[in-house]
């Protein structure tokens, strides 16, 4: 079990490294230097040349390499090329923004798929069955960004029902930060859910094959209780690594979802950066996400190993 | 002739007789959708009701009538004529992000499962890695350093499903070393890239293609995602992405504007996922749950 831990940790480390350097290279490598492209081509050779001395960009790659990951693991990246405004604090707001999103679209993803996967497996070839995975088929072509267009459309255009975008933070006025959250939430709440939906159905089907719930039912116990007491923990193993895998998926779904409702978190961030041309803040927000995902992706490994006993000794 | 029992079936698992038997509602539903789709691009090249781009500023956003079968846009463009044109756009960009995971994938795939164990390893770790950098993260990175363009998505798309030509490829082909009919072709002398030619290919092939479907679903979800952004194609070649963020704007007074589109990628999508679902389970009737 440690091993396991060691071992992945290992991966973790080598894969933040291998990821830190490519983010890097691939945005100092541009054609045309970094100060050039956030000042314009209209820009004076004078100017260009303060800004590099400035922000130390006529310094070797290596040391602004070194510069950059010391800034990034002390928690400060350095000060925008184009705002002159400090990244970190930025970053700090715009993800606690985002991971709200996230947060709220999971729990809604959860709460849909456990049901309606559970439902779809147990009523597997029948008819109610088949409506569930044709709705999920649905709900799996649907992007986020389209199911939030349809659920402004509905709720917030039609019905008024609720706000079709901003933001409040939950101190200030929690009351309109949930009817705010709403929308987003959903749209990429169920997008996520239906995809889930699927793999709950698998996972499902799978444990009710099992010997052991035979024995249970054998035991005379219904098939809904044998399901509830024995089966739905196991059918969690796969279910968790999906869930984690889309955490993934929701962190970048959330970058489409906030400039659909005009979110202001980290994917605003990312892409008014990119709008801006400016580079510092790009590569801190893409390695920021990069971070989240491989992270997200070695919490989910570490899970399964607890959930699944049979994996601890493999 | 010599060989030809040493080959195998065309799939890894030989259950290709017992499904073929029964009509499979994924594959027609998925053949028939993508069918449609396609055809309305080709039919694009030769035939649309207006001019895709033509503005009429005296017919701005007219509802549906018989001129106009899916209305006008607020510019008094014709919104069939853009949905078919685009149709164009989601499938080009799809062949070419599919086809160069597809060319890069599977040979790395082969490659892992029958080079030397450090290799394997080498493609299978940097295959994680590359899953660490979704596909819009990726055409977002490449938009801000080359600027934004169709080609930039697709080639962020096409790199990022990368991977999974690989693990599947990978996972298959070794698959199907484990079989008798290639240690009958290894015995009988036969050379690594014969084998790899000859019985690894043809063998896993009918996953490849199921990947290519599901993977294409993913690719039009990503492409519309991007010009969604503004971060696809250029604002000349009208996609159906870039449709629903003009639409944003307008939800009061037309929502049509965002229906259309969006039923355009809906049906897209689902097309080539029923697609997927459907092959998978002509191919393999043991896989059909784990869609």
């Amino acid at each position: 079990m440690l091993l396991r831990v060691l071992v992945r940790a290992g991966v973790l480390l080598a894969s933040l490294a291998v990821s830190s350097v490519v983010v890097f290279g691939f945005l100092a490598a541009l054609p045309g230097d970094p100060a050039r492209v956030a000042l314009g081509v209209n820009a004076t050779e004078e100017s260009v040349a303060t800004l590099r001395t400035e922000f130390g960009l006529d310094r070797p790659l290596r040391t602004q390499y070194v510069d950059w990951v010391g800034g990034m693991l002390t928690g400060d990246p350095g000060r925008s090329y184009v705002s002159k405004a400090e990244i970190g604090p930025q970053l700090a707001d715009r993800m606690q923004v985002t991971l709200w999103l996230v947060a709220a679209a999971t729990v809604i993803a959860v709460l849909i798929a456990l049901p309606a996967g559970t439902l779809m497996a147990v009523r597997h070839g029948k008819l109610s069955g088949l409506v569930l995975a044709g709705l999920s088929q649905l709900g799996v072509a649907v992007p986020a960004f389209l199911a939030g267009i349809l659920l402004i459309t509905l709720f917030a255009v039609r019905l008024r029902w609720l706000p079709s975008g901003g933001w409040t933070p939950p101190v200030e006025d929690p009351v309109m930060f949930l009817r705010q959250l709403t929308l987003p939430a959903l749209a990429l709440g169920l997008v996520q859910g239906a995809v889930l939906t699927r793999y709950v159905r698998s996972a499902v089907i799978d444990v009710l094959r099992e010997d052991y719930l035979r024995t249970a039912r054998a035991k005379g116990l219904t098939p809904e209780r044998a399901l509830w007491r024995h089966g739905l923990r196991n059918a969690m193993v796969p279910v968790v690594t999906v869930l984690g895998l889309q955490l993934a998926t929701l962190l970048i779904g959330a970058v489409v979802v906030e400039r659909v409702f005009v979110v202001p978190g980290m994917g605003k961030l990312l892409l008014d950066a990119v709008a801006n041309r400016d580079l510092l803040l790009v590569q801190a927000v893409v390695m920021v996400l990069v971070v989240a995902v491989l992270v997200v992706n070695f919490v989910v490994d570490l899970l399964y190993t607890v959930l699944d006993p049979r994996l601890r000794h493999g | 002739m010599v060989d030809r029992p040493l080959r195998g079936p065309a799939t890894v698992v030989d259950h290709r007789d017992v499904a073929r038997r029964r009509v499979n509602p994924s594959l027609v539903a998925g053949t028939l959708l993508v069918a449609l789709v396609v055809a309305v691009a080709l039919v694009s090249f030769v035939w649309t009701p207006y001019a895709p781009s033509r503005v009429d500023p005296s017919s701005r956003l007219l509802d549906l009538s018989a001129e106009h079968l899916l209305g006008t846009d607020k510019f008094g463009r014709d919104v069939a004529s853009q949905i078919m044109v685009g149709a164009r756009t989601t499938i080009f960009v799809g062949v070419i992000a599919v086809g160069v995971a597809a060319v890069f994938g599977v040979p790395l795939g082969v490659l892992a499962a029958m080079g030397p164990r450090w290799l394997g390893q080498l493609v299978m770790r940097t295959s994680d890695l590359v899953l660490a950098f979704p596909a819009l993260l990726l055409a977002i990175m490449f938009g801000a350093v080359y600027g934004a363009s169709t080609l930039t998505a697709m080639i962020a798309i096409g790199i990022a499903t990368i991977p999974s030509f690989a693990r599947i490829t990978r996972a298959a082909t070794l698959q199907v070393l484990s079989r008798e009919y290639v240690l009958a072709a290894r015995v009988a002398g036969r050379r690594r890239l014969a084998i790899a030619l000859r019985h690894v290919l043809p063998n896993v092939s009918s996953l490849v293609i199921v990947q290519v479907s599901v993977s294409f679903a993913i690719a039009v979800l990503a492409e519309a995602a991007l010009s969604f952004l503004g971060l696809g194609t250029p604002l000349t070649t009208p996609s159906w992405g870039r449709m629903l963020q003009e639409s944003q704007e307008l939800l009061s007074v037309a929502p049509r504007l965002a229906v259309v589109p969006g039923i355009a990628i809906a049906i897209a999508v689902l097309g080539f996922n029923l697609l997927g679902d459907g092959l998978r389970d002509r191919y393999d009737p043991k896989l059909e749950r784990a869609s």
